[in-house]
C-alpha cells in the first residue's frame, strides 16, 4: 500500500542572530491511508515544528532546510506558496490545542464554516451551509441549525473543539494533524472528544497525526508511535509495541512516569534532569546526560537506528541490540 | 434581524447605557441635535441661504426678550440681518456633515494603512508608519492653509463658496489620519499572533482575506472609541479653521465662521452672534465626547470581558 505521508529526513532550522539553531534534526517516518500515528514527546521535542513543517506554516525565522515531505507521492517541500494553500485546508487539517482560541471571536461558526469551504470549492453559500450543517450533526453537536448563527463565545470548550473539529473535516481532508487537541479540555471531555476523533477518521479512512505528551491517549488512540526527543525521532513502531515493551531508555523513562501503575502515596516516578535546550545539545547521543545506561560511546557517537522486532521498529541507542525482543537492553 | 435585535436587547451595551444617566443624557441631547440639523430646513424659521429673507434693516437685533429684540428673531440676528437661530441651525448641519466627513476620511485612510502596516510588517510597515509620522509633524493649520491657498487660485473665489465642504473635509481627513493608523496598527499586531488567525492560515484561506475579514473585525472596538472623540476633534477643528478664515465661507456659514462673524463686533455689544453659536458648538463637542467616555469604558475589556 503507497504512503499518504512519508516524511524524508525532515530538518528545521530556525535562523537567529548567532547562527542557525536547529529544531527537527533529520526525522522520517510514514503515514499509510488512513493510518493514525502518534508524535510524542517532552515540551519543546519538536512535535508542533514538525506538524507545522508538513504543511509548510513555519514562523519566520524558521525554515525547512533538508528532506522531503511526500504526500500522496507530491514533494510538498517544492511547491510554492499557492499550491500549497490549496493543500492546506483542503487535503491536509489541523487542529489545535485551545478551541478557545482557534475561533475568531468576532465571526459567527457559520461564517467561518462557509468561508473555508467557499476557499477551496465553487460552491454556493446554501450548498456550503448544507455540508456545514451535515459535519456539524457528525460531530454530535445538538440543534446545529441554530448554532450556524452563533459566536464562539457561546459555546463551552469541548462543543467549541467539536465544531474545530467540524471545521477541519468540512473538505474531507486525506490526513488530519492534531497539535494536542484535548490539552485545553478536562478528562471526561478529553476522553469524548478523542473517542470523536479517532471514530471519524476512520468512518472517511482519514489519516490522523496525533501531537501529544500524554501517553495515555496515544496508546489508545493511535496504530504507530514515534518517539521524539530534542529534535529526533529515538524510537519508532507499532504502538503496542512501543508502548508495552519501551527498548530506548526515554521511551521507558516516559512510561514509566505515568502514574496508572503506581501504588496510591507513593512518588510519581520522573525522568532526572530537563531536557537540554536546543542551543547547547550534548555530543552523542542527545539523551545521555539523563540515561542511567549511558557510557563512553553515548558521549561521543550519535546512535544510529538500531532495527528490532524484525523490522517493525526503530531504535536510536548504543545500548540497544538488534533483534532483541523485549525485555531490558 | 428579528435575532439581533433580541440580541442587542440583552446585550450588556444596551444594560450599561440604561445603568448610565449621564450617558442617556448625552445621547438624548446629541440625537435632538443631528435631527435639528439634519431636518433643518423644515425645523429653522427662516432660510439663511436665501437673499429674500435677508433684510439689511434687521442687521444687529439683539434677542426677542431684550428690549430692542423683535419677536420673529426669537435669538436675534447676525450681522447681515439673517435670523441667527436658522442660522445656527444650518450652521450646525454643516458642522456634523464636515466631521463625520472627515472622521469617514480619516477612518477608511488610516484603517487601511494600520492594518496592511500591522499584518504585512517589514519593509511597508516601516514605511507606512513613517509617512504617518510625517504627515502628523505638519501642524494642520499650515496643511490647511496651503491646500486653501492653492485651491483659491486655482479655482478662483467663486467656486470655493460651492467647493468649501467637501475641501474642509479633505483637509481635515487628510491631517487626522495617522491617529487611526496607529491604533489600528498596534491591535492588528496584537491579534495577528492569536491562535485563529493561525488556523485561518491552516485553513488555506489567503492573506487578504484574513486581514479583512478575521484581523479587521477584531481591532474594531477601537476604531469605534478613538471615532467618536475625533468626531469631535474634526468638529472643533472645522470650527478653528472657520474661526481663521479658512473655513466656511460668511454666505454658508458654520457654527465657527459664525462666532468669527460675531467676535468683530463683540466690543459693540453684539454678544448674541458670538455666544449662541458658542454654546451650540460646545455643547455638541461635549455630548460627543461624554458618549465616547462612556463607550470606552463599556467596550474596555479589562473591566468587562465576554
Amino acid at each position: 500500500m503507497a504512503h499518504l505521508l512519508e516524511v524524508i529526513d525532515l530538518e528545521v532550522k530556525f535562523g537567529l542572530r548567532t547562527g542557525n539553531l536547529t529544531a527537527i534534526n533529520g526525522i522520517s517516518f510514514s503515514l499509510d491511508k488512513g493510518g493514525r500515528l502518534g508524535l510524542v514527546g517532552e515540551s519543546g521535542a519538536g512535535k508542533s515544528v514538525t506538524g507545522f513543517a508538513i504543511i509548510k506554516l513555519i514562523s519566520k525565522p524558521g525554515f525547512i532546510s533538508a528532506g522531503r515531505v511526500l504526500f500522496n507521492g507530491q514533494d510538498l517541500t517544492s511547491l510554492s506558496a499557492e499550491q500549497m494553500r490549496e493543500i492546506r485546508g483542503n487535503h491536509i487539517s489541523m487542529i489545535f490545542q485551545d478551541p478557545m482560541m482557534t475561533l475568531n471571536p468576532v465571526l459567527t461558526i457559520g461564517t467561518q464554516m462557509v468561508e473555508t469551504l467557499q476557499a477551496h470549492r465553487n460552491i454556493t453559500r446554501e450548498a456550503a451551509q448544507a455540508i456545514a450543517l451535515k459535519k456539524l450533526k457528525k460531530v454530535q453537536i445538538p440543534s446545529p441549525e441554530k448554532r450556524l448563527g452563533q459566536y464562539p463565545h457561546e459555546f463551552s470548550g469541548g462543543m467549541r473543539q467539536r465544531i474545530v473539529i467540524a471545521i477541519a473535516l468540512l473538505t474531507d481532508p486525506e490526513l488530519i494533524i492534531a497539535d494536542e487537541p484535548t490539552t485545553a479540555l478536562d478528562v471526561t471531555i478529553q476522553a469524548e472528544i478523542m473517542d470523536l476523533l479517532q471514530q471519524l477518521c476512520e468512518a472517511q479512512h482519514t489519516g490522523l497525526i496525533l501531537i501529544t505528551h500524554d501517553l495515555g491517549v496515544v496508546s489508545q488512540v493511535t496504530e504507530k508511535i514515534a518517539v521524539m526527543y530534542a529534535g529526533k525521532v529515538v524510537e519508532s513502531g507499532p504502538t503496542d509495541l512501543v508502548v508495552n515493551s519501551p527498548q530506548h531508555p526515554y521511551t521507558q523513562g516516559l512510561i514509566h512516569a505515568l502514574p496508572g501503575s503506581l501504588q496510591p502515596g507513593t512518588r510519581l516516578n520522573q525522568i532526572p534532569g530537563m531536557m537540554p535546550t536546543l542551543t547547547d545539545i550534548p555530543p552523542g547521543c542527545a539523551f545521555n546526560p539523563r540515561c542511567a545506561l549511558s557510557d563512553t560511546i553515548c558521549r561521543q557517537q550519535e546512535p544510529p537506528f538500531v532495527i528490532v522486532d524484525s523490522a517493525k521498529r526503530k531504535v536510536a541507542c548504543h545500548m540497544v541490540k538488534p533483534n532483541d525482543k523485549g525485555g531490558q537492553p | 434581524m428579528n435575532r439581533a435585535w433580541r440580541q442587542f436587547k440583552a446585550s450588556y451595551l444596551l444594560f450599561s447605557f440604561k445603568q448610565d444617566k449621564t450617558a442617556i443624557f448625552s445621547f438624548v441631547v446629541l440625537v435632538a441635535l443631528l435631527i435639528t440639523g439634519l431636518l433643518a430646513p423644515l425645523i429653522s424659521p427662516y432660510n439663511p441661504y436665501d437673499p429674500a429673507n435677508i433684510d439689511i434693516m434687521n442687521s444687529e437685533l439683539p434677542p426677542s426678550w431684550t428690549e430692542a429684540g423683535q419677536t420673529e428673531f426669537i435669538l436675534g440676528t447676525d450681522i447681515q440681518g439673517r435670523d441667527l437661530l436658522s442660522t445656527m441651525i444650518y450652521g450646525l448641519r454643516l458642522s456634523i456633515l464636515i466631521g463625520c466627513g472627515a472622521v469617514l476620511l480619516q477612518g477608511l485612510l488610516g484603517v487601511v494603512v494600520g492594518l496592511l502596516a500591522g499584518y504585512l510588517g517589514g519593509k511597508i510597515d516601516a514605511v507606512l508608519m513613517r509617512i504617518a509620522d510625517i504627515q502628523l509633524s505638519f501642524p494642520y493649520l499650515m496643511v490647511a492653509i496651503f491646500i486653501s491657498a492653492i485651491f483659491q487660485i486655482a479655482f478662483g473665489i467663486g467656486r470655493y463658496e460651492e467647493l468649501a465642504v467637501p475641501l474642509l473635509i479633505v483637509i481635515i481627513g487628510l491631517a487626522e489620519w495617522p491617529v487611526y493608523a496607529r491604533t489600528v496598527r498596534a491591535s492588528v499586531m496584537g491579534e495577528k499572533n492569536k491562535e485563529y488567525v493561525e488556523a485561518a492560515r491552516v485553513i488555506g484561506l489567503n492573506r487578504w482575506h484574513i486581514m479583512f475579514r478575521h484581523v479587521l473585525p477584531n481591532t474594531m472596538t477601537s476604531v469605534l472609541v478613538i471615532s467618536t472623540i475625533q468626531v469631535a476633534n474634526a468638529i472643533m477643528s472645522e470650527a478653528a479653521l472657520s474661526f481663521l478664515g479658512l473655513g466656511m465661507p460668511v454666505t454658508k456659514p458654520s457654527l465657527g465662521s459664525l462666532i468669527r462673524s460675531g467676535f468683530e463686533y463683540i466690543f459693540s455689544g453684539s454678544w448674541w452672534i458670538t455666544l449662541f453659536p458658542g454654546v451650540f458648538l460646545v455643547l455638541l463637542v461635549l455630548v460627543i465626547n461624554l458618549l465616547g467616555d462612556w463607550l470606552r469604558d463599556v467596550l474596555n475589556p479589562k473591566l468587562y470581558k465576554g
